[in-house]
């Protein structure tokens, strides 16, 4: 087809010229930050979702109280998935005379998919990683079980009908859990050695897992199918329902990761816009010309069209390429940094996803301009100032607005968030535009009392009016974004240190008879242990709500969770602790003490579906205690301390028989003052939770390597961004610069200039853009991530500094070359 | 209506109108209020005639060109084009007659920067999808004495030279009429007549009809009659 074939031309032509340089530039670059942004954000998460999926011992868990079917096995390896069984029972382990209740799990090979079992040649000791599983014939019992009988290495244990040796200690299993709802000790098997213990009886309590790792996507597809065809009673598990700590900090690095994406977009979506104004207005002259010369008004619109994809596609190629090499790049140079050894490799989908933002920024951010190209009268061949007609306002900025709206919502598919996210921007950029309006009416009046290059500079920004306030609005929410982004890094990363400092206890200590309790604690005092604080643990059922028995719920989360049945366990206390936030109702006083109040952790609240005033019957030790909710907690439980989600009012419980709890902090090496405390106080029971503090540990790690790594990366595409966006006005001032000169002006006069425009420009959008980001991170932090906000002084400075400075530098780039160009040879074109 | 100043609209039909105005009046609202910048303006052109539109700045003589070129619409007031009433005709309507009939020289000459001198005179032939564009091009090029240029840009070409492409570019499509608003007003004197030579010359050798509004006293008094504008008023 004819306009094909001249677009193309036409294109080839422009190309070799090297005129559409800038908008490509822009496009590249843009294309470049989001696929960059979109390779880091997908390959992080999926290292941080790896390191998250070895609570479960596997990237998804199937379990069951009937045995699993052989089917999903089968079907797990053709989808080439790895995988294991673990069958878990209770049953009486004995010593020669000495018997204790046991957690027995028998597992096959492979086990564990992810993470790894610690194992030792003593109890207490440092655990080092285990090669396989236990032999058959063999046993792993962990320290507590040792220490309870009495054995060691070596030892013969019975259960059931076989017995083992003890081969080695267990130190930790990944999928041990952290809410110790198991309080008996625990002991691994192989798995062929089941049968002989003839433990699996009809009716015995088994619990069996099969358990499946493998490629993200495999796994992904491997869910669908599992969820489908599942029976009933089976539950599957992904590290979404993985225990609340790490999914808090998955989710907080998911939220910010996303966070990122979005800036990049919005970054994206200004350089874009900037270049197309200036592909715009370099192409008004071209088009009235085509169109004197006798074009269709269609036809140059299918010639600017088809130029544009052209242009896009190219951009979107090369810059996908950049994107890729410039994250793979980054993640190399980190990765020494911080040790990580295995980093998932990428998949193609950030491609696709940066490619498609890429082309819908355009369409919204370019389309538009380009539409207005295709109006501009063959009249302003020979008037000048004759442009397009100006557009609906709607046509001009409903295209960018949706576009904008989509992406966010796409990336924030919160309503009220959303809502919050969008409000915002909207607001923020309604006042820099007002801003900018201001500012060119003081510029025009301020002009008076300065030296002539600050003079020409500033009135120049009174002079082009439209294009000062379009380019404050640009910087400004470019710098706005990048120091939001910064802020919560911050926030985050600090939370993060708070969160797992080093000496936080690591051995949780259950069952202290209350007889015991301060012996115990001088005890952990005299082996040099950090101590806690001793909280009281009472157990308890919910018999009632509202004076209506609770039944059995047959299904729901309630039931997973067995809330309602089980048994619970709970406590008083005067404090709330730190990590402890009241969301409904409010925390007692000192003349509440002793009236029957209670408080509930949010998700106990919403499994029940109660509300603060309504009545909890609780049956503690055979006596019904009716209390009232009086407050609701949202907990968090990524501290490690310890937290009850039912919290009673001091002097309700206390004359409840009960037990105390502790935590404490050993030093590595503290084996053998464990293995004395478990002798000392053989009723207790001892949590050694390292391994899962090194879990957790590694994890923010990745987490916090994702942060940094994904701030840099938006970071330094900020800044080129702001760059290409600064190159646009460069024609602006080819002109100008050309006639000053040729007035008179010295180089450095104009420089000085254009220095003091840009300067002024810069330094406003920053300081308005610290405003838009500190009041941004406020309702982020504590609404999204949900992390107390402190306020920072550092993003005024570097935003109003980093501002002028970065838009003055951009701008000194961008027309430098326009400066040193002699004046005659601008003039004469 | 002036006739006197339209000899051959009196004379016996030898010659065929090839435009003609016909009270043409074009207003424009400005901040003071409705203002008319070409006021009444009735003329006759015949097939191969030069005129000169002349007058001082501001006369209205640039708006009176895009009238009758079909780049701007009369107020009041009709514009036959080659039989064609223009006013009958929307934008690409009048973009087609212009591809066929029409040729444009600037005074600012209007090359596009990213076209070679012959690209840009191609590109009417390319738009008219004239298949041997490229030689019907190289040769008019090569007839205003540009042989040597064709591959370079116009940023690297002198203003008579950009011109001279410019001229070119007109004509290659042989049109039945060629507007010039202020062809050597960015020249100097001497490029400025070689410019002018060239005009009239193909303006003799193609017939085709000459309409060029100048400030230049030779460029005008060599044309076959001078239209005077005042206040958008032909006097
Ligand atoms: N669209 C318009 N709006 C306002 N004034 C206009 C417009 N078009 C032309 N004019 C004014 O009309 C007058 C005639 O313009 P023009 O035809 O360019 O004059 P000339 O070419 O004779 O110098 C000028 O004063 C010009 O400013
Ligand atoms: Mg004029």
């Amino acid at each position: 087809m004819n306009l094909v074939r001249l677009a193309l031309r036409m294109l080839g032509r422009e190309w070799r010229s090297g005129e559409l340089g800038v908008l490509l530039l822009a496009l590249t670059i843009a294309v470049a930050a989001l696929t960059g942004v979109g390779f880091l954000v997908d390959r992080i998460s999926a290292a941080v979702a790896l390191q998250a999926s070895e609570v479960l011992a596997a990237d998804l868990r199937l379990g069951s109280p009937q045995p699993l079917s052989d089917s999903y096995f089968q079907h797990a390896r053709a989808a080439g998935l790895a995988s294991a069984r673990s069958t878990t029972l209770v049953s009486v382990v004995f010593n020669g005379e000495a018997s204790q209740l046991t957690s027995v799990a028998a597992v096959t090979a492979g086990y564990p998919l992810r993470g790894r079992l610690l194992v030792a040649g003593e109890a207490f000791a440092r655990g080092a990683p285990a090669e396989g599983i236990p032999a058959t014939g063999e046993v792993w019992p962990d320290s507590r079980l040792l220490a309870a009988l009495g054995a060691h290495v070596g030892s013969e244990l019975s259960i059931g009908a076989t017995a083992f040796r003890v081969g080695r200690v267990l130190i930790s299993k990944p999928d041990q859990g952290s809410t110790f709802a198991e309080l008996a000790p625990s002991l691994i098997m192989n798995a062929a050695d089941l049968a002989a213990t003839q433990l699996v009886q009809p009716g015995s309590r088994v619990s069996y897992a099969g358990l499946f790792a493998g490629e993200r996507s495999a796994v992904e597809a491997f869910k669908a199918w599992l969820v489908a065809n599942k029976r009933p009673g089976e539950r599957v598990r992904d590290i979404t329902d993985a225990s609340p700590q790490v999914r808090n900090a998955v989710d907080r690095a998911g939220r910010f990761l996303s966070l990122a994406s979005l800036v990049s977009v919005l970054l994206c979506a200004i350089a874009v816009a900037m270049a197309a104004r200036r592909y715009v207005s370099r192409h008004l002259d071209t088009v009235a010309l085509l169109k004197t010369l006798g074009a269709s008004r269609s036809f140059t619109l299918g010639v600017t069209l088809l130029q544009l994809v052209l242009l896009a596609i190219l951009a979107a190629a090369v810059g996908a390429l950049l994107g890729f090499v410039a994250q793979e790049w980054l993640l190399r140079t980190i990765r020494g940094l911080l040790a990580l050894t295995e980093l998932p490799g990428p998949t193609l989908a950030p491609v696709g996803v940066g490619f498609l933002t890429a082309l819908a920024v355009l369409a919204g951010f370019a389309l538009p301009p380009v539409l207005q190209l295709a109006r501009v009268p063959a009249l302003r061949v020979l008037r000048r100032d004759v442009g397009p007609p100006p557009p609906l306002v709607t046509l001009a900025f409903g295209p960018a607005v949706l576009v904008v709206l989509a992406l966010v919502y796409w990336i924030v598919p919160e309503p009220r968030l959303f809502g919050y996210l969008t409000a915002g921007l909207t607001v923020f950029v309604l006042v820099l535009a007002a801003a900018g309006l201001l500012l060119v009416q003081l510029a025009g009046r301020l002009r008076h009392g300065v030296g002539v290059a600050w003079r020409f500079g500033v009135a120049n920004l009174s002079r082009r009016r439209a294009e000062s306030v379009v380019q404050l609005v640009a910087f400004g929410t470019g710098i706005m974004v990048l120091l939001l982004l910064a802020i919560l890094r911050t926030d985050l990363n600090s939370d993060w240190q708070r969160t797992l400092p080093q000496d936080l206890p690591n051995y949780f200590f259950i069952n202290i008879p209350p007889a015991a309790r301060d012996e115990f604690v001088q005890f952990l005092q005299s082996q040099g242990a950090r101590t806690t604080k001793v909280l009281p643990i009472i157990r308890g059922r919910l018999t009632a709500i509202n004076g209506k028995p609770v039944e059995d719920p047959k299904s729901g989360r309630a039931a997973e969770e067995g809330f309602a049945t089980r048994e619970q366990n709970l406590t008083w206390s005067a404090d709330l602790g730190a990590d402890n936030r009241i969301v409904a109702g409010h925390w007692w006083t000192a003349a509440d003490m002793g009236k029957p109040l209670v408080s509930l952790a949010s998700e106990f609240q919403e499994s029940l579906g109660v509300q603060v005033g309504d009545h909890l019957t609780f049956d503690i030790g055979g006596e019904p205690l009716e209390v009232t909710v009086a407050s609701i907690r949202k907990v968090k439980w990524d501290t490690f301390q310890p937290n009850f989600f039912i919290v009673f009012v001091p002097g309700v419980l206390e004359k409840v028989a009960g037990t105390y709890m502790t935590s404490a902090y050993f030093t590595p090496g503290a084996g053998h003052s464990l293995a004395q405390l478990a002798h000392r106080f053989p009723s207790v029971s001892i949590f050694d939770i390292d391994e899962l503090l090194t879990q957790v540990r590694g994890l923010l790690d990745k987490a916090a390597l994702a942060v940094q790594s994904v701030f840099v990366f938006t970071l330094l595409a900020g800044l080129t961004v702001l760059l290409a966006a600064v190159q646009s006005s460069r024609d602006e001032r080819r002109y100008e610069s050309a006639m000053l000169r040729t007035l008179g002006a010295s180089r450095a006069t104009v420089v000085q200039g254009v220095l003091a425009e840009f300067t002024t420009l810069g330094a406003l959008a920053g300081l308005l853009a610290a405003l838009g980001a500190s009041v941004g991170a406020y309702f982020l932090t504590t609404r999204w991530l949900e992390l107390r906000y402190s306020f920072q002084g550092w993003p005024w400075a570097e935003g109003i500094l980093g501002g002028a400075l970065l838009v003055a530098a951009g701008g000194w780039i961008a027309t430098r070359t326009v400066i040193n160009q002699s004046p005659l040879k601008t003039l004469r074109s | 209506m002036n006739t006197k100043l339209m000899p051959s609209a009196q004379a016996p039909m030898v010659r065929d109108s090839v435009l003609k105005a016909e009270n043409l009046s074009k207003e424009v609202i400005s901040p003071e209020g409705s203002l008319t910048i070409v006021d009444d303006v009735s003329l006759e052109i015949v097939s191969g005639e030069s005129v000169a539109i002349t007058g001082p700045s501001g006369a209205g003589k640039s708006t009176l060109l895009a009238l009758l070129a079909g780049l701007d619409s009369p107020t009041r007031g009709r514009v036959l084009l080659a039989g064609q009433d223009l006013t009958q005709l929307d934008e690409d309507g009048r973009a087609r007659l212009r591809a066929r009939r029409v040729g444009f020289v600037f005074q600012s000459f209007h090359l596009l920067p990213a076209l070679t001198a012959l690209e840009n005179v191609m590109l009417p032939l390319e738009l008219g999808g004239q298949p041997d564009a490229r030689r019907i091009a190289a040769e008019t090029l090569a007839g205003v004495g540009l042989a040597a240029r064709t591959g370079h840009y116009p940023r690297q070409l002198s203003g008579g030279e950009q011109q001279r492409v410019a001229i070119a570019r007109a004509f290659v499509t042989r049109p039945a009429v060629l507007f010039a608003d202020e062809p050597t007003g960015n020249l100097d004197t001497a490029t400025g007549s070689r410019v002018g030579e060239l005009l009239f010359g193909l303006n003799a050798h193609e017939h085709t009809t000459l309409v060029l509004v100048t400030h230049d006293r030779q460029l005008a008094e060599r044309c076959g009659r001078a239209v005077r504008m005042d206040s958008g008023r032909v006097l």
